[in-house]
């Protein structure tokens, strides 16, 4: 039922034939992607195939070479200054490491997106620090800290909520089980599904985490790396559901999901030696 | 000829290709190709991708520069990220400051009272003590010495911040990062900077007398008679003019290393190591520059020229 009604509505995100290259460095090529409002999207694909260059010319981080990104129907490369801050307040970004200003304290990380915006006062702010830190699993006691005393998984958890502080209808996580154990990332995983069971927010995850990609996704889309792809091919080799991942008949597709080497240790020899 | 020429191509191509990497003037020539020919051929490109570089650089400084002084004037920075700005640059750098300042007066007073006893002018020593502080060596070596202490230090962490995506979560918060992080340590800079080379000057200047009084035994009736009677107002305005100038460049190469800074601990250092050399080279072509504008100007206020002696 409500799988119908997110296919009927107007797409929230529109990504339309963007190319991305940094310098001479081509890193992507013709992307389309359209993303409904409520969808979360998983974004898969090995090291440095461009998920998450994809992820940040979304919100505008990075700029398309070529192409261009609709959000609600705006389009991002013609918005102004003051227009582009707007219109981020909507979204939410979890960092990689958390992004989180080491010169600030827990709870005034958390609050920066609410003092960046102005009008609240200093009360409303610290009920709704709290709140949030105690959604994402973190004490008050945590408030008074500097990232740098917290452990990898607590960082990951202050920059969810400093994402989710200020209620955005997009949220977007950049490989947030990276470096956790195995439990704290099911923790991550657990708290990615209650945000959006909770807000009812788009969600797009960028991860190379399988069992992240399975939990969480209600539509997986893979990247392949341009450098390896045949020329004219697509560089998105799978877009489907979580469920259709495990017939799949593309052989690198399977190779990623089962976490295979293969034959790569020896291409990656023969490439290297080519080159030396 | 024809292989030879394609792998020229290749060669001058694959160069071109490399506009990011270093500047090398090195020639690998291939056998195949005239030696000569190729030799000035990869020359050229050489200096092409030196001089496109240069022109790129130059430009993207300027519109960084540009757009600090835009976000300056549109909103102002929020005071609490003014405040920490001006404690580091004012208040902390103090101490240091000040040392440099005696230190300077002091060398000045060794340095001058040799050649000025052998001319039998002893007791101009105040003059020429206090002239080439407060025009020169004041602003110069207060600005050196806080393009080494503030501008590295901000290179370094707004370098930092570049690769740990702090900027890029400013900016995914909606926080412009240059009205954010640029514009309140390009103020701090460019208003501490002179406050502090009044410092500077001034324990110079007690620096200088109390070698001259103690140690050289020069009157301190002449020493200071001599003083009042050659440096003018207009020497003290020309070096603080100066160090405007001096402040705004450390904050503006400083913060633009800082943004451009490359991924991982080494880029870290080489921004803040980038920064105080292009500072302390903007500092020395601004003094030239500056210095002789305001001679220049000098002449036109007061056609009699300058005086010292």
């Amino acid at each position: 039922m409500i799988d119908e009604l997110i296919r009927e509505q107007e797409p929230l995100v529109s990504v339309e034939d963007i190319s991305v290259r940094f310098g001479n460095h081509r890193v992507l090529r013709d992307i389309s992607l359209k993303i409904p409002a409520g969808q979360t999207l998983v974004l898969i694909g090995e090291s440095g195939c461009g998920k998450t260059v994809l992820m940040k010319s979304i919100i505008g981080l990075v700029k398309p070479w070529q192409g261009r990104v609709l959000f609600d129907k705006k389009e991002m490369g013609e918005l102004n200054e003051r227009q582009i801050s707007q219109l981020r307040l909507r979204f939410g970004f979890v960092f990689q490491n958390a992004a989180l200003f080491d010169s600030m304290t827990v709870g005034q990380n958390v609050a920066f997106p609410l003092r960046q915006q102005g009008d609240y006062t200093q009360a409303e702010i610290r009920e709704e620090v709290l709140s949030r830190l105690s959604e994402v699993g973190l004490p008050d006691t945590s408030v008074g800290k500097k990232p740098a005393e917290l452990s990898g998984g607590m960082r990951k958890r202050v920059g969810l909520a400093r994402a989710l502080i200020m209620k955005p209808e997009i949220i977007m996580y950049d490989e947030p089980t990276t470096g956790l154990d195995p439990i704290m990332s099911d923790v991550i995983n657990e708290l990615i599904l209650r945000t959006r069971r909770r807000n009812a927010v788009t969600s797009i995850v960028v991860t190379h985490d399988m069992n992240t990609a399975r939990k969480v996704a209600d539509r997986i889309v893979m990247l392949y790396p341009l450098a390896r792809l045949q020329p004219g091919e697509s560089q998105i080799i799978f877009d489907g559901t979580p469920e259709d991942l495990d017939n799949v008949r593309d052989r690198r597709v399977r190779q990623f999901v089962n976490g295979e080497a293969g034959e790569r240790l020896m291409e990656l020899r023969a490439a290297s030696s080519a080159r030396g | 000829m024809v292989a030879s020429r394609t792998k020229l191509r290749e060669q001058v191509i694959h160069r071109l290709g490399r506009l990011v990497s270093s500047p090398s003037l090195t020639t690998e020539t291939s056998p195949q190709v005239s030696p000569r020919l190729s030799r000035f051929t990869l020359w050229i490109v050489d200096w092409g991708r030196v001089t496109y570089q240069s022109v790129i650089a130059l430009g993207r400084f300027s519109l960084f520069a540009w757009s600090t002084f835009i976000w300056m004037f549109t909103r102002a920075p929020r005071r609490e990220t003014i405040w920490p700005n001006f404690y580091q640059v004012g208040v902390l750098s103090l101490p240091v400051v000040a040392l440099t300042g005696t230190f300077i007066g002091m060398v000045l007073a060794v340095q001058s009272y040799f050649q000025l006893r052998q001319l039998g002018l002893e007791t101009r020593l105040g003059a020429v003590i206090n002239m080439t502080l407060v025009r020169e060596l004041g602003p110069v070596l207060a600005a050196t010495m806080l393009a080494g202490r503030v501008g590295s230090a901000m290179a370094a962490e707004l370098g930092t911040m570049r690769v740990t995506e702090q900027i890029d979560a400013l900016s995914a918060m909606g926080a412009n990062p240059i009205r954010y992080l640029v514009v309140p340590r390009f103020l701090a800079c460019l208003l501490m900077i002179p406050t502090l080379t009044i410092m500077a000057d001034f324990m110079g200047v007690a620096g200088g007398y109390f070698y001259s009084y103690l140690i050289l035994n020069i009157d301190t009736h002449f020493y200071f008679y001599n003083s009042a009677q050659f440096v003018s107002w207009y020497d003290l305005f020309t070096g603080l003019f100066k160090s405007f100038f001096f402040g705004a460049a450390i904050a503006m190469v400083s913060c633009y290393q800082g943004f451009n800074c490359a991924p991982g601990a080494e880029g870290v250092g080489r921004a803040s190591t980038a920064s105080f050399v292009y500072s302390f080279v903007s500092i020395l072509i601004l003094d030239l520059g500056i210095g002789i504008f305001l001679d220049k100007l000098y002449v036109v206020f007061f056609p009699a020229g300058a005086k010292l002696f």
